[in-house]
């Protein structure tokens, strides 16, 4: 019982920590190396707008999203745009965005313990006889509304359909008058902001360490490949999937073997299918 | 409304064109246009050494020729064959600790150890890698930068081969002179033997590989086989690299898996110059050094070289060696269109 209660809660952030790579990649076709940092850089936010501003919990948290998005935007615009197309300039240029972010963030001097965010709401209330942080119960609720605001956006409103039919068809939606450069920066602002988000949701069940911004960047990653890149549905499921299996992993062998799951997963829905359980990548592009 | 039109002619000079064939013998002045680039580097990398300050100076000089094996391996890979391997670690950890095991285990000394770990380790490496050759571009990149990740991981979470301790006690080079002349001699060899090698036979098939694979296949040639003669000889370059670093430092862990051996090469195969493989390794006598000297400022200097690496990637992606080139093979000049 506690393992489907906690594997959910797992799985569930494991899917909103995903959600960014996965709009990113389906959209412009790039994959954000600078996810990991962009996910610290809202959390170092958010904590330096209240600790050191003083400012109300949800305002901080509110400006620090609007501040990553506009970040991601501006890595987009004036990096990522120029290396668009060349797989492996992206992957380095944007990795090395990454890479100066959070090792900028361990130099100006944010490291150890001592960052930590308030949880939303105190308590916990017991599900079955198993007891849950009400916090962990807000994750659930707020995670199923982001899901479902993506699904309504990108289904009725003008952006969101440009960007899904970007997502299918570049070229099409260029000849139908839609700016795909521009419509790239929106994603690429709107990954950040859910980036962003994720941080501010699982961040206060833990500390704020620079070494985060790695492990999300590769549990993102393998969410990601196992669901088939650009795919969301299929990065949710497959965070249910990833999730169950740390769970099981850490119940029936230890905590060490939690990342071992996940890298192993990349590997090896890579080798057997890597176009993911719902990736509609044609297999010739990606393999000989 | 005039805008001036003009464009940027780039012509080869006379002595070039010269140098590519026989009448390159016909003169001293033609004869050192081709062998003075390439002396410059022999004698300077020879002489190195020699002129180094201090002990420090010369233990970073063999650190620069590892990172160097390494770079080049990354170049081979990625601009003749089209893998983008970001897996250096990976070649360096299994290269380490397999000469690590051999010299603490079974008391091997340094010269059986490293040809050993050599050859093996390349053998495991392609082993390991042999599933994952058919991907490509970014499939094949993410592959193999979380090989030595999940190694790492695995080492830990088993407490195998020394656990987060890693393997100390394994015996260092007899004395450093050896040791730098040894790096030094390994990087050269393989510079030109990788230059020689691309340019016979099998090196047109690796970048048909790379260009139009499916002209490869259609031509009775299996892909499969030629990726792996690729990445063999790559990973013997690092596991050689791997081994060198462990006897150096007398000591084998899993900071050997880390992502620094990962990054530095591509940075500088970025800095170098792109597909010269000379462009790699002074891409690492460049970054490795600033590398030492920032040392002090902590995780600064990664700070700055991931700037480094990303401005050159904007604007200069050619890199400092083509550039170089073209300024000795060819001259510009503005015309008027």
């Amino acid at each position: 019982m506690d393992i489907l209660i906690y594997g959910t809660i797992n799985s569930i952030a494991l899917a909103i920590m995903a959600l960014g790579f996965a709009l990113v990649y389906g959209i412009s076709r790039v994959p954000n190396f600078a996810h990991g940092a962009l996910y610290v850089v809202c959390g170092f936010v958010t904590w330096s707008l209240l600790r050191g501003l003083g400012l109300n919990y949800l305002v901080s948290i509110i400006l620090a999203m609007i501040i990553t998005g506009v970040i991601g935007a501006l890595i987009y615009q004036f990096v990522l745009i120029r290396v668009r197309g060349m797989a492996i300039s992206e992957i380095i240029a944007s990795y090395a965005i990454g890479l100066a972010i959070l090792e900028g963030f361990r130099w100006w001097g944010f490291k150890g313990m001592t960052y930590t965010l308030p949880v939303f709401v105190e308590g916990s209330i017991n599900i079955g006889d198993i007891p849950v942080d009400l916090h962990r119960v807000v994750i659930v609720g707020i995670c199923a509304a982001v899901v479902a605001f993506l699904w309504l956006f990108t289904h009725y409103t003008r952006i969101g359909l440009a960007l899904r039919g970007m997502a299918q068809d570049e070229r099409a939606a260029l000849m139908l008058g839609i700016d795909s450069d521009f419509m790239a920066v929106v994603a690429m602002a709107f990954g950040s902001m859910l980036a962003g988000l994720a941080a501010v949701l699982l961040l206060p069940l833990g500390n704020i360490v620079v070494e985060a911004g790695y492990n999300v960047l590769i549990l993102a990653i393998a969410v990601c490949i196992v669901g088939g890149l650009g795919s969301w549905m299929g990065a949710v499921i497959a965070a249910f999937l990833i999730g169950f299996a740390q769970i099981l992993t850490v119940a029936y062998w230890g905590a060490h073997y939690q990342m071992v799951v996940a890298l192993l997963a990349i590997i090896f829905t890579l080798i057997l299918k890597p176009s993911g359980l719902f990736g509609r990548q044609k297999e010739l592009e990606e393999r000989v | 409304m005039t805008i001036e039109e003009r464009r940027k002619e780039r012509l080869d000079r006379g002595i070039k064109v010269r140098t590519d064939g026989i009448y390159a013998i016909m003169s001293l002045r033609e004869l050192s246009y081709l062998t003075v680039p390439r002396l410059v580097l022999i004698v300077g990398l020879l002489i190195l050494p020699l002129v180094m300050p201090s002990m420090y100076w010369q233990r970073v000089i063999s650190i620069v020729c590892i990172y160097s094996l390494l770079a080049l391996s990354f170049d081979f890979l990625a601009h003749f064959l089209g893998l983008v391997s970001l897996g250096g670690a990976f070649f360096i950890g299994t290269g380490g600790y397999i000469a690590a095991i051999l010299n603490t285990s079974f008391g091997f000394p340094p010269i059986f150890t490293i040809p050993i770990s050599t050859l093996l380790g390349a053998v495991i490496c392609t082993l390991l890698l042999l599933p994952c050759l058919p991907l490509r571009g970014v499939y094949f990149a993410i592959v193999t930068l979380m090989y030595p990740l999940v190694l790492a991981r695995i080492i830990e979470a088993l407490n195998v081969l020394g656990g987060t301790d890693g393997i100390y006690g394994v015996a260092s080079f007899a004395n450093r002179w050896i040791e730098q002349y040894f790096v030094i001699l390994m990087v050269l060899l393989f510079l030109f033997g990788m230059r020689r090698l691309v340019n016979l036979d099998i090196g047109l098939v690796f970048r048909a590989v790379k260009d139009n694979d499916q002209a490869v296949r259609a031509s009775g040639m299996s892909i499969t086989f030629y990726k792996a003669i690729a990445v063999f000889i790559a990973s013997a370059m690092g596991c050689l690299g791997g081994a060198c670093l462990v006897h150096i430092y007398m000591w084998s862990g899993i900071s050997q898996f880390a992502l620094d051996f990962s990054i530095i090469p591509i940075a500088a195969t970025v800095i170098g110059g792109a597909g010269t493989l000379v462009g790699p390794v002074l891409g690492c006598f460049i970054l490795v050094p600033i590398n030492e000297l920032l040392r002090a400022f902590g995780t600064f200097r990664i700070l700055i070289y991931s700037l480094i690496l990303v401005a050159f990637i904007i604007l200069r992606s050619e890199g400092i060696m083509v550039y170089g080139q073209r300024k000795y093979h060819q001259f510009e000049r503005w015309v008027k269109i």
